[in-house]
């Protein structure tokens, strides 16, 4: 369970969380969505310790994360996060790209970490690319590489910022049907999108933010069929 | 026909003197680069504030003249008796020199790796050693490998300015050599000869480094 209380945080004068509050419950999925500036990517940042924050806390299991005694490594690599960039590790190949954070954080063994990694690749349709370096693939490849990665950790959540924003139309589909597939394994999930059916299908709440403060949070129907925030009603009508 | 007074032992004392700026050289760099790294880490840990002290000092020894700085080095160990033979003198002074160099070399080549690719690492649990160890060293590695090549292959030229402190290097050796058998063209360019042996391999080393790299960007 993640929970969220009353989060609040500045960069320099500039408060970007204003106070959020959100539980989400194992196996739950919520999307953020939300205009540009609005603190989703900040909020996400936050939850696996990436960034402090100035009030409130974050609890992960249990585990607060903004607190001293808290070994964020260990707690990361339950957290599995997915960014807009695909940020693949360009001297690796896919495998060892996948394999490295199993091995060296986890301590796993070399074949063991394979087995995973060849596991999670075939699961996001790259089994055919294991010995292939990243920038020999499209950016929907490296995407989908990036999510295996995340999942070889065996995380219990995944963060998503906008992991389709940054990729030509013709590959949004490919990433957004792994995202489904996680969804349907019961994956708990927050993902921030700007993929608004994306967000009616898999969503079982969808939050709006709006100027550092989640301005309304319900189940995708609800959200979007009887929206009550007036910033909502405009963000809505603006994306259609 | 060519005709030379130049007999075999004089050819190996060319050699000699040719072993004496290689092991300046290997010394120099070997121990330049290692504190061209630590500097160049604390450089970017630190921020452009709080390692203004450090970039002052490695500023001074990359803006003084070489030659300047043996003659003040050795002059500087003489006086605080330190004892210090010239080999000695002339390694700790190049050394600094190239680690002045080296770390804006390795301060570049830390800086290139994306932060956003240094917060995926993280961001998968890796400490800020395990990301130095095998996400930043490995791509600052390959950015940084020409610009080493340049310094290793500068250092080794500048490693005659050594002679001012009694060393006999390679051009020394030659030096002593043209004043006795009054034959500059020929001896220089054997000299010039050895450098470039000495050089080659090391160019070429880069090269193929990069080569072999280069596919994976
Ligand atoms: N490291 C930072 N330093 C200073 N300001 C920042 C930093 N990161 C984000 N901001 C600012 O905080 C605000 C919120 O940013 P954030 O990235 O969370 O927005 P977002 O909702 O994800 O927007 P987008 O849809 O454009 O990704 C923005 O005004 C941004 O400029
Ligand atoms: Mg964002």
């Amino acid at each position: 369970m993640i929970e969220i209380e009353n989060v609040r945080k500045s960069f320099g004068t500039l408060e970007v969380l204003k106070g959020i509050d959100l539980t989400v419950k194992k196996g739950e999925v919520v999307t953020v969505i939300g205009g540009s500036g609005s603190g989703k990517s900040t909020l996400l940042t936050c939850i696996n310790g990436l960034e402090p924050i100035d009030a409130g806390r974050i609890k992960v299991d249990g585990t607060e994360v903004h607190a001293k005694s808290t070994d964020l490594n260990k707690l990361r690599s339950k957290i599995g996060i997915v960014f807009q960039q695909w940020n693949a590790f360009p001297h690796l190949t896919v495998l060892e790209n996948v394999m490295l954070a199993p091995r060296k954080v986890l301590g796993q063994s070399k074949q063991a970490a394979e087995e995973m990694a060849v596991k999670q690749l075939t699961h996001v349709g790259l089994g055919e690319k294991l010995s292939v370096y990243p920038n020999r693939m499209s950016g929907g490849q490296q995407q989908r590489m990036a999510i295996a990665r995340a999942l070889a950790m065996s995380p219990e959540y995944m963060l998503f910022d906008e992991v389709t924003s940054a990729l030509d139309p013709q590959l949004v589909g490919e990433v957004l049907d792994t995202l489904r597939m996680l969804a349907s394994e019961g994956m708990t999930m927050i993902c921030v999108t700007h993929e608004m059916k994306f967000a009616r299908e898999v969503s079982d709440r969808v939050a709006f933010f709006h100027k550092g403060v989640m301005a309304e949070i319900a189940p995708p129907e609800a959200l979007f069929g009887a929206p009550k925030d007036p910033e909502l009603q405009k963000f809505l009508a603006a994306t259609h | 026909m060519f005709s030379t007074a130049l007999t075999w032992s004089d050819l190996a004392f060319l050699a000699q003197g040719a072993a004496m700026t290689l092991a300046v050289t290997a010394v120099s760099v070997a121990a330049g680069t290692l504190l061209g790294i630590l500097f160049g880490v604390i450089r970017v840990q630190a921020g452009p504030y709080w390692s203004m002290p450090l970039t002052f000092v490695l500023d001074v020894f990359r803006s003084v003249p070489l030659l300047i700085q043996l003659v003040l080095a050795n002059a500087f160990q003489s006086i605080a008796k330190l004892g210090w033979a010239p080999f000695t003198t002339s390694c700790v002074v190049l050394s600094l020199y190239t680690a002045a160099y080296c770390t804006e070399i390795v301060r570049g080549g830390i800086s290139s790796v994306p932060a956003t690719t240094r917060r995926a690492a993280r961001s998968l649990g890796m400490t800020w050693w395990q990301d130095m160890r095998y996400i930043v060293a490995p791509l600052a590695t390959r950015v940084s490998l020409p610009s080493w090549i340049g310094l290793t292959l500068g250092v080794m030229k500048d490693s005659a300015l050594v002679l001012w402190l009694g060393l006999i290097e390679l051009l020394r050796a030659s030096q002593i050599l043209v004043t006795r058998l009054q034959e500059p063209l020929f001896i220089l360019l054997i000299c010039g000869a050895i450098y470039f042996l000495i050089s080659f391999p090391i160019a070429r080393l880069g090269g193929y480094l990069e080569k072999r790299w280069s596919p994976n960007d």
